[in-house]
């Protein structure tokens, strides 16, 4: 191993702190914002810590009282994750067999990947027009299933192409041996190809999630009263002239836990995933 | 056997027949009825106005359930009519003044001419139909009635030895200049001109005090001479000579709200709301007891005072399928009583209420400004096309204030494309 | 064999003829009519939109928009991320922290994050304000979102606060992948740092960047949900991007027919970025 030069070293500790400050200091910011009282919050100058600690948005944020801001956000916290649950779980049931189609037909199904590839670049402003007619003539708005289901365009291709790269990796013989033992095609998925690529499928699955626990667009135009999702609701608080700092950071910390959890116990196999997905490993 | 199955034949017809009775003789609206309203977050009644109000209607209906949603005011036209679309949508729309035209159009909401009561047409004051009326028809009921007030911080203009606020809007140049002279503060006026609505009713207000106009008799653009250019470099000339909040240009009006309660400005126009807010909650405000409202000043030998008609009203979606049930709710909302019960972040719609105690006590300053704003209402273009003429005239807006563009320049740029646009 | 594979992409077929393509053939259809949002009649109109929309300055001027978003964006997320990656490939002490601390970013929602920055951004009250001023680098408060000047720069620091992360995470992934026998071969062979992360590391790297740059360049292109909830597209136009204006036409207007044609308009431009993004994948053997 190569020793270090003193300067370098100091470079490299230098260099960390302030990439460490960068990534946490605005989310510090958000989290001091929702503990603040209003007056802490609108003094000049800027009091960075606040003089009292105030929880009652937190409160205020889960409170079941009638019509209240409380009810709205846990209605919508409850359609994001009805949202995101149903639309992950289709992707993966679309996605599954496709992507296991196109890796084992060996490049005589290379075409379709290069759809799933081009689709999922596609604007969403492109398709949202006819989208919404249809939407409406079925009478199929404002409903959280609809919402899942337009969010499919986005998620089964790209779980199929993410899915596709893992199942690369199975090796086909296992497969191969297990056909001429007499085994069935789902008994071949279910017994060996889903559980050795099982990883993979996590990965996906929380991706899909975090893209449609994410979503905006569609969710913002598809959806009003009780199927708001929780990017809607956030916006629709802060967008307006709400001037309760404190409650739309509030608001923003609680609509966060879920991904950032997520994101956080499941790196490792998330960077993984994402790297043999778009990389060929 | 056969005794158990015709007592149950019985039963059936006799439970059938009973039911339908029970619906025919309109016990049916006993049932659960739910309506969903769809209001704004800001400005006006707060949501806790709102809430209470709805309570009130819900303990004197019963079986008429109410829910609300609050957005902002810049989803409120985009949510109303999206959800046209929608089965399920909305019973009741709080709708803006410049909508009903579009509205009446797209037949997004219920012509209510023939439901609207003799008690009403005697006791809501005119200006205040203007506000649901198209083409001779009423596509609602007038709720929220506002304008744009000067308000001033009494303390800032004592100090500066000013004796009485400013009557024209050149006098308010100069009081500013004073103000910030003694450095009393940096910057002391304060207006929402963000690239949205928001501006364009603080414009409106001063193309009414330069008498300018917005269309002429054709229906053609007219704002890109006279007024409507004089009224744009009053507020440019404003930012450039210091006295008017460089960070106007993307505040609306709760930020201007913000800035005149901390006690950062010594003026700032803004809607019926903010008085009681900035003025008696010292939760919101460090002014407290130290606000002055007058009407928004005029221009010598124009104008006395100016205002905009920036009213709401409360409308029935032609989707409703309880026009009925949705009719009593805006009639009770718009009500007297219930009015005069909630009158401090808006004033009723009644002409008589503003001699009513109820409703001057404790804001009598505000009432005086009311009773000469509000008959000088000046009305924004009513035209099915309103939202893309008023997206033009912001853009047309925003380049005078940043100095992109003349005020001549950047108006006739938005009567050339007013109509087609893109 | 072969119907087995169809059977089994049935499924997928089915989601990308009927959510994808079905609407995708409908907006070209729409965009040669005059539709409405609701009710009115629809005539056609031939190319009329189109000419309208392609003769527009507004149109352009909101495609340059776009393109500086795109272009500032990505440029900064990979400048920081790989920066980032190269300082994580390092050992020190905490590095496992910092690393961790990076998903971060990128777990938040776009909405939040747009949020978080608006009120960090505050004229008034915000912290970006308060810092600079106490630290001496700016003399007076400033309104970072109300002037055209600063307006879309701020735009793009809140996305490539969010977004540079990915860039670090996939970069670092692959550095970890070089074999140390090749560094230490490098290094005995008298190679310097430079030449070194030349010949040594930047092969394993060039193809994960690749693929990140061009997803993170098409996404940019879309941008949408952080300029509605920062700016909604001002002051003066100068943060409204395509996605903005499609759905100002198309959803406040009620101007369909313009809207799609302009949405068209845009899947044009990045079907050119796709073809871009498909050939750069051909080469690095993606779909061997």
């Amino acid at each position: 191993m190569e020793r270090r030069s003193l300067p370098f070293s100091i470079f490299i500790y230098v260099s960390a702190v302030i990439l460490g400050v960068f990534v946490l200091a605005p989310l510090v910011w958000l989290l001091i914002m929702s503990i603040s009282d209003t007056n802490d919050l609108t003094t000049l100058p800027l009091r960075w810590l606040p003089q009292t600690l105030d929880l009652h948005r937190y409160a205020q944020i889960v409170s079941l009282a009638e019509n209240g801001v409380g009810i709205a956000f846990l209605i919508a916290l409850k359609n994001s994750l009805a949202v995101a649950t149903i639309a992950s779980l289709g992707g993966l049931a679309v996605a599954i067999p496709a992507a296991w189609s196109v890796s084992r037909a060996h490049g005589r199904l290379n075409f379709s990947l290069y759809v799933v590839v081009a689709t999922y670049m596609l604007p969403p402003v492109a398709l949202v027009v006819p989208m919404y007619f249809a939407l409406s003539a079925m009478g199929a708005l404002n409903s959280v299933f609809s919402l899942a289901i337009v969010y499919l365009s986005i998620l089964a291709p790209f779980t199929t192409w993410l899915l596709k790269s893992n199942f690369d990796h199975v090796p086909a013989e296992i497969e191969q041996a297990a056909m001429i033992d007499g085994a069935r095609l789902d008994q071949i998925l279910r017994r060996i190809t889903l559980p050795l690529a099982r990883p993979a499928l996590t990965t996906a699955g929380l991706f899909a999630f975090l893209l449609a626990w994410d979503e905006f667009f569609y969710a913002l135009l598809f959806t009003a009263k009780d199927s708001k999702t929780l990017p809607v609701f956030i916006a629709d608080l802060a967008g307006g002239r709400v001037a309760d700092y404190g409650l739309i950071a509030t608001a923003g910390v609680m609509a966060s836990l879920p991904p950032v959890l997520i994101g956080f116990f499941l790196q490792k196999s998330l960077v993984s995933g994402l790297t043999a997905g778009g990389v060929k490993g | 056997m056969f005794t158990t199955y015709r007592s149950r034949l019985m039963q059936a017809i006799v439970g059938g027949a009973v039911l339908v009775g029970a619906q025919s003789l309109g016990f049916g609206a006993l049932a659960d009825t739910t309506l969903n309203a769809l209001f704004m977050a800001q400005a006006a009644y707060s949501e806790d106005n709102v809430r209470a109000m709805t309570a009130d209607f819900e303990a004197a209906n019963p079986g008429v359930k109410i829910n609300l949603e609050f957005v902002p005011y810049e989803g409120l036209h985009d949510k109303t009519t999206l959800a046209q679309g929608a089965g399920g949508g909305y019973d009741v729309v709080l709708f803006d003044v410049i909508w009903p035209a579009e509205f009446a159009e797209n037949k997004v909401l219920l012509d209510v001419t023939d439901k609207v009561t003799q008690e009403m047409k005697d006791g809501v004051l005119p200006g205040a139909w203007t506000t649901v009326e198209y083409q001779n028809k009423r596509y609602g009921l007038p709720w929220i009635l506002d304008t744009k007030y000067l308000f001033y911080n009494t303390e800032i203009l004592e100090k500066a030895g000013i004796k009485t606020p400013p009557k024209t809007w050149a006098e308010l140049l100069d009081q500013a200049k004073i103000v910030k002279e003694k450095k009393l503060a940096e910057y002391p006026i304060v207006w929402s001109w963000a690239q949205a609505e928001a501006a364009i009713c603080d414009y409106t207000t001063l193309v009414a005090a330069y008498g300018g106009s917005f269309l002429d008799a054709d229906g053609k653009p007219a704002f890109q001479n006279g007024g409507g250019v004089d009224a744009l470099k009053y507020m440019a000339d404003s930012l450039e000579a210091g006295l008017s909040n460089p960070n106007s240009k993307e505040y609306l009006e709760e930020d201007v709200r913000r800035v005149f309660s901390s006690g950062e400005a010594a003026f700032a126009l803004n809607w019926t709301y903010m008085y009681n807010m900035a003025n008696g909650d010292p939760k919101e405000s460090k002014i407290v007891g130290k606000v002055g409202v007058v009407p928004a000043p005029g221009v010598e030998g124009k104008s006395e005072a100016s205002a905009v008609n920036g009213s709401m009203g409360l409308g029935i979606t032609s989707t409703s399928k309880h026009p009925d049930e949705a009719w009593n709710y805006i009639a009770f909302m718009t009500s007297k009583a219930e009015q005069e019960k909630f009158a401090k972040l808006s004033l009723p719609i009644w002409a008589d209420s503003y001699s009513s105690p109820a409703v001057t006590g404790g804001q009598e300053a505000l009432v005086a400004a009311a009773k000469t704003s509000l008959g000088l209402m000046f009305p924004r273009p009513t035209t099915p096309t309103y939202q893309q003429m008023s997206t033009q005239l912001q853009q047309a807006i925003h380049a005078a204030l940043l100095k992109q563009a003349s005020p001549e320049d950047a108006l006739k740029t938005a009567a050339d494309s007013a109509g087609g646009g893109l | 064999m072969m119907l087995r594979s169809w059977l089994l992409l049935a499924p997928l077929l089915a989601v990308m003829t009927f959510i994808i393509g079905w609407p995708l053939a409908k907006t070209v259809g729409v965009s040669f009519t005059d539709a409405k949002l609701i009710g009115g009649d629809v005539n056609w109109v031939g190319a009329d939109n189109f000419a309208r929309v392609l003769g527009s300055g507004m149109f352009w001027s909101v495609v340059w928009t776009t393109i500086r978003f795109v272009l500032i964006s990505v440029t900064a997320e990979f400048a920081i991320g790989l920066g980032a990656a190269l300082l994580l490939d390092q050992k020190f002490i905490g590095r496992n922290l910092l690393r961790a601390l990076l998903i971060l970013p990128w777990a938040l929602p776009t909405v939040v994050n747009a949020t978080m920055w608006r009120l960090i951004y505050n004229p008034d009250f915000g912290a970006f304000n308060a810092l600079l001023t106490q630290t001496g680098m700016i003399d007076s408060y400033r309104s970072w979102l109300g002037e055209p000047g600063s307006a879309l720069l701020a735009v793009c620091l809140a996305d490539v606060w969010k977004n540079f992360s990915l860039v670090t995470l996939i970069a670092l992934a692959a550095l970890q992948s070089v074999p140390r026998e090749l560094h230490s071969a490098a290094v005995i062979d008298g190679a310097g740092p430079w030449s070194r992360f030349r010949a040594v590391v930047l092969p394993y790297l060039i193809g994960p960047l690749t693929v990140a740059i061009v997803l993170r360049t098409i996404e940019a292109f879309k941008v949408f949900d952080i300029i509605w909830v920062m700016t909604r597209g001002g002051p003066a136009n100068s943060t409204k991007t395509v996605s903005m204006l499609v759905y100002e036409q198309a959803f406040s207007f009620q101007k369909a027919g313009i809207g799609a044609s302009v949405a068209l308009v845009m899947v044009l431009v990045s079907s050119l970025l796709i073809a871009g993004y498909v050939g750069l994948l051909r080469r690095q053997g993606e779909f061997r």
